[in-house]
């Protein structure tokens, strides 16, 4: 490697990642930077199409039970050879007590090891999203997390620190060098890594910079060359500027609102003893009161994708045909009011996060005004992500914003945490809202286990149409999310907001 | 004496206590840090153990008494955010936040004092009053518009000057230091500028006014009288009395410094303990959180204890009445 060739991609965005140990903690920025050192057996193209990476192939042996055979001739940075011990005890160390990647370990019974480079995945029952689960299951060699005492993902109840925790060990086409937490974080590639990267960049340096006005000067004075996360404010100064440009693309993020339709009656409501929320006619109501363009065009500048479901248009499962918004309809919505019984509107909780998706407050804001047109009084209540969250698991919302991102890139993901009744095993985790119909549970126990693609499709298909008949959620936009970077640099811009390192382009 | 001090110690460790039970009922506001652990796709089931591993189920007395406990050890436990010590993780800040707050407070007494002596004795002058109106911005603009403003000049318009981070920094044992690199000074120009700023105006000012008030003395006109130069008067006597307030004040500023330089630091990404401190907030990473808090408290408590001293042994009427805290 000769000095001239070499090509340093700085980057930065608003924090570090939480830790080395990829079972550790599950944070979207920590996934995305170790993709780069560590890989997976599965892992998605540039299409989201799933694709193999330490696998070479798969087989359904059984309907519980997948054949994974692996690639040859893969080494760990260290040097040691990937074979099919790593594979399962990496696994197996993802599905330990301390890890919090459980959910991608979910339906797993035991992995077993075949011969050197053939592992069984042996699943509790048929499961068809079981590759995409693996696509987040990174591979760490056996040996080297034995010898250095990190055959645990790191527990926050010891004293102890892990090693794993601030060092790197993976197969993947770059090394970790240094990192110094919050401060900075070196790669460097790896010269003896088995794949081809279309990108040329030989060492990448991130620098968490938490201030926005001081990351984009960063940026604009050349210290870096990349920012994941520009302030929407700075767009159109930095879209104008000639040294620089912004890549936007759709994020695989759904904003949507959700309601209380559990409570008897709403706390803070003029409505005594009913809830509106219950009335499918009021939900509509709320729905066509909201004009989504106008929204995109005043409030995101944009920068959002107006949806009729709950599900990006990336992930498996969608369709056009469930993708239609219900037209805005001021008239008719008080009409729909009118005839449940509420002709003067009414008064609700509105309780939103500030800090957490694109301009989430401003268009609460926007929200609010729309729904006063016909009459709905929200009495609006904006919060940190870190109160916000736990307030609205104690179901203490009555209508709420989420965002939703799909890691599994399939619609399951969505209906078993945002729709299924409250359940165990993840079942409606995220149903704030406490929504329950049979009708859709059943479709979506069908769709946890249905092998068939096209049969499968078509239930979820079903189940989205249903969901949006019976306005179980107001969806509204997808998110876009801008890039904002130097002219030579050169990025494949991701749906789940990853710099996928392979690809990037120093000019 | 003995009594003096040991009443003082006292009372330390009440403020202590209070801010340590202060902080802790303010924790139960701050939110959850479980979420952020856990990831969007976590069950409540996890949630819930999780919650309990960490002892965030337990009722307030409790949680507040086994942190008590546990600090009185010295033992704050692990970093929610970033998986190790918090003890660590703060020694290991603290190098790069009394560094920014040395040079800022060096900065604003080389500069401070001079200004203020200057315009006591140039009054009306032109330069004197550009730099009583410069001071009065000083004082005014806040923290984190001149850090932006600096960043906007030096580092995007002029290209001179870093606009983030530390640069290269050299291990001296656990020590790590950025003095004996260029680009660590050049990374400490804008922060320790932006720090210094309000320090330095005070400094101005309070020196100004004291000189004013000294140069009307007896003992000035008299020394004039003895047909001292203007020189021996302003350098030899004025000055000396001068000095013996901004000293205290300096002592005072201090914790104040090391305190403030939260903002700085957040906005120049200086990795002390204020940013530390900033991004345990936005986590809800309850035991930096804590720590941090006990330590700035103690650090109050430690410096005013230091100056009550050093009035009682300078100062003989406080040994025979009552002692009281000399502000």
């Amino acid at each position: 490697m000769s000095a001239v060739q070499a090509k340093t991609f700085k980057w930065a965005s608003a924090s570090d990642i939480p830790s080395w140990d990829i079972h550790s903690q599950n944070n979207a920025l920590g996934s995305g930077v170790h993709a780069a050192v560590y890989e997976t057996l599965f892992y998605y193209n540039a299409k989201f199409e799933v694709e193999p990476i330490l696998a070479t192939g798969s087989q359904q042996v059984s309907p519980t039970q997948l054949r994974v055979t692996l690639r040859k001739g893969v080494k760990f940075h260290d040097g040691a050879d990937f074979n099919a011990d790593d594979a399962v005890y990496s696994l197996n160390r993802a599905m330990e007590k301390t890890s919090n990647y459980g959910v991608f370990t979910q339906g797993i019974d035991k992995v077993v090891k075949v011969d050197d480079y053939t592992i069984d995945i042996i699943t509790k029952g048929p499961n068809p999203v079981l590759l995409r689960q693996l696509t987040e299951l990174r591979m760490m060699d056996k040996e080297w997390s034995e010898k250095n005492k990190s055959t645990v993902p790191m527990d926050l109840k010891s004293k102890e620190e892990n090693y794993a925790h601030r060092h790197a060990n993976g197969t993947g086409p770059f090394m970790l060098k240094s990192w110094d937490q919050d401060v900075r974080m070196v790669l460097t590639k790896n010269p003896n890594w088995w794949g081809k990267a279309s990108g040329n960049v030989t060492e990448i340096v991130y620098t968490p910079i938490k201030s926005e006005a001081t990351r984009i000067a960063a940026l604009l004075s050349g210290e870096v060359d990349f920012v994941l996360d520009p302030s929407p404010a700075d767009l159109a100064r930095l879209r104008s500027n000639p040294a620089l440009k912004v890549v936007d693309g759709v994020e695989n993020r759904t904003i949507f609102f959700g309601m209380d339709q559990f409570r008897e009656e709403l706390p803070g409501s003029n409505i005594k003893g009913k809830n509106p929320l219950k009335d499918v006619r009021v939900r509509r109501a709320l729905y066509q009161a909201i004009d989504a363009t106008a929204i995109q065009k005043n409030t995101m500048r944009g920068l959002s994708q107006p949806t009729g479901t709950l599900i990006p248009p990336q992930a498996n499962g969608w369709t056009k045909k469930a993708d239609v918004r219900l037209p805005y309809d001021v008239a008719g919505a008080k009409k729909l009011l009118a005839d449940a019984g509420y002709p003067n509107g009414f008064e609700v909780d509105f309780a939103c996060p500030n800090n957490r998706y694109i301009n989430d407050e401003e268009i609460c804001q926007a929200v609010t005004a729309m729904w006063a047109r016909i009459g709905v009084k929200a009495k609006l209540r904006t919060l940190p992500l870190v109160t916000y969250f736990p307030m609205i698991q104690r179901y203490e919302a009555s209508i709420y914003m989420l965002g939703w991102g799909v890691p599994t890139f399939d619609a399951l993901y969505s209906l078993q945490s945002l729709v299924r009744t409250v359940g165990a095993q993840g079942d409606g985790n995220y149903n704030v809202g406490r929504y329950s119909n049979p009708k859709l549970d059943a479709l979506i126990e069908r769709i946890k286990k249905e092998i068939d693609q096209t049969n499968r499709n078509q239930l979820i298909e079903q189940a989205l149409l249903l969901s949006g008949e019976e306005v179980t959620h107001i969806p509204l936009h997808n998110q876009v999310i801008p890039w904002a970077m130097k002219k030579n640099i050169e990025v494949v811009h991701r749906a789940d907001n990853r710099v996928d390192m392979r690809t990037v382009k120093v000019n | 004496m003995l009594v003096f001090i040991l009443r003082r110690l006292l009372q330390a460790v009440i403020v202590m206590l209070t801010v340590a039970f202060i902080a802790f009922t303010l924790f139960q506001f701050v939110g959850d840090p479980v979420t952020n652990l856990l990831g969007q796709d976590a069950t409540p089931e996890d949630r819930a153990r999780l919650r309990s591993d960490l002892g965030l189920d337990q009722p307030f007395p409790v949680q507040f008494a086994r942190f008590v406990g546990n600090a009185v050890q010295g033992e704050f436990g692990i970093s929610l955010r970033q998986g190790r010590k918090v003890s660590s993780l703060i020694a290991e800040r603290f190098p790069a936040t009394l560094e920014l707050s040395m040079v800022a407070g060096v900065l604003a007494l080389v500069v401070g004092i001079p200004m203020g002596v200057y315009t006591a004795l140039r009054r009306g002058s032109f330069l004197s009053q550009v730099l009583l109106t410069l001071s009065l911005l000083g004082v005014s603009l806040p923290t984190f518009l001149i850090g932006i403003l600096l960043i906007l000049v030096f580092s995007v318009t002029l290209g001179w000057l870093p606009s983030f981070g530390r640069g290269e920094t050299v291990a001296l044992g656990s020590w790590s230091t950025g003095f004996l690199t260029a680009d660590g000074w050049k990374h400490l120009i804008l922060p320790s500028i932006t720090l210094a700023i309000f320090q330095l105006t005070l400094i101005m000012r309070i020196v100004r006014a004291e000189m004013l008030e000294v140069l009307r003395t007896d003992y000035i006109k008299f020394a004039r009288a003895r047909g001292l130069s203007d020189r021996a008067v302003h350098f030899g006597h004025a000055l000396k009395n001068t000095l013996v307030p901004v000293i205290t004040i300096t002592g005072l500023q201090i914790g104040s410094l090391i305190a403030f330089a939260i903002i700085t630091e957040t906005v120049f990404q200086w990795p002390g303990m204020g940013l530390l401190f900033i991004q345990a907030v936005t986590f809800a990473d309850i035991p930096v959180m804590a720590a941090y808090l006990c330590l700035i408290a103690l650090l109050f408590v430690l410096i005013n204890l230091v100056v009550d001293l050093l009035y009682f042994a300078v100062d003989p009427r406080l040994r025979a009445n009552k002692p009281q805290g000399a502000h």
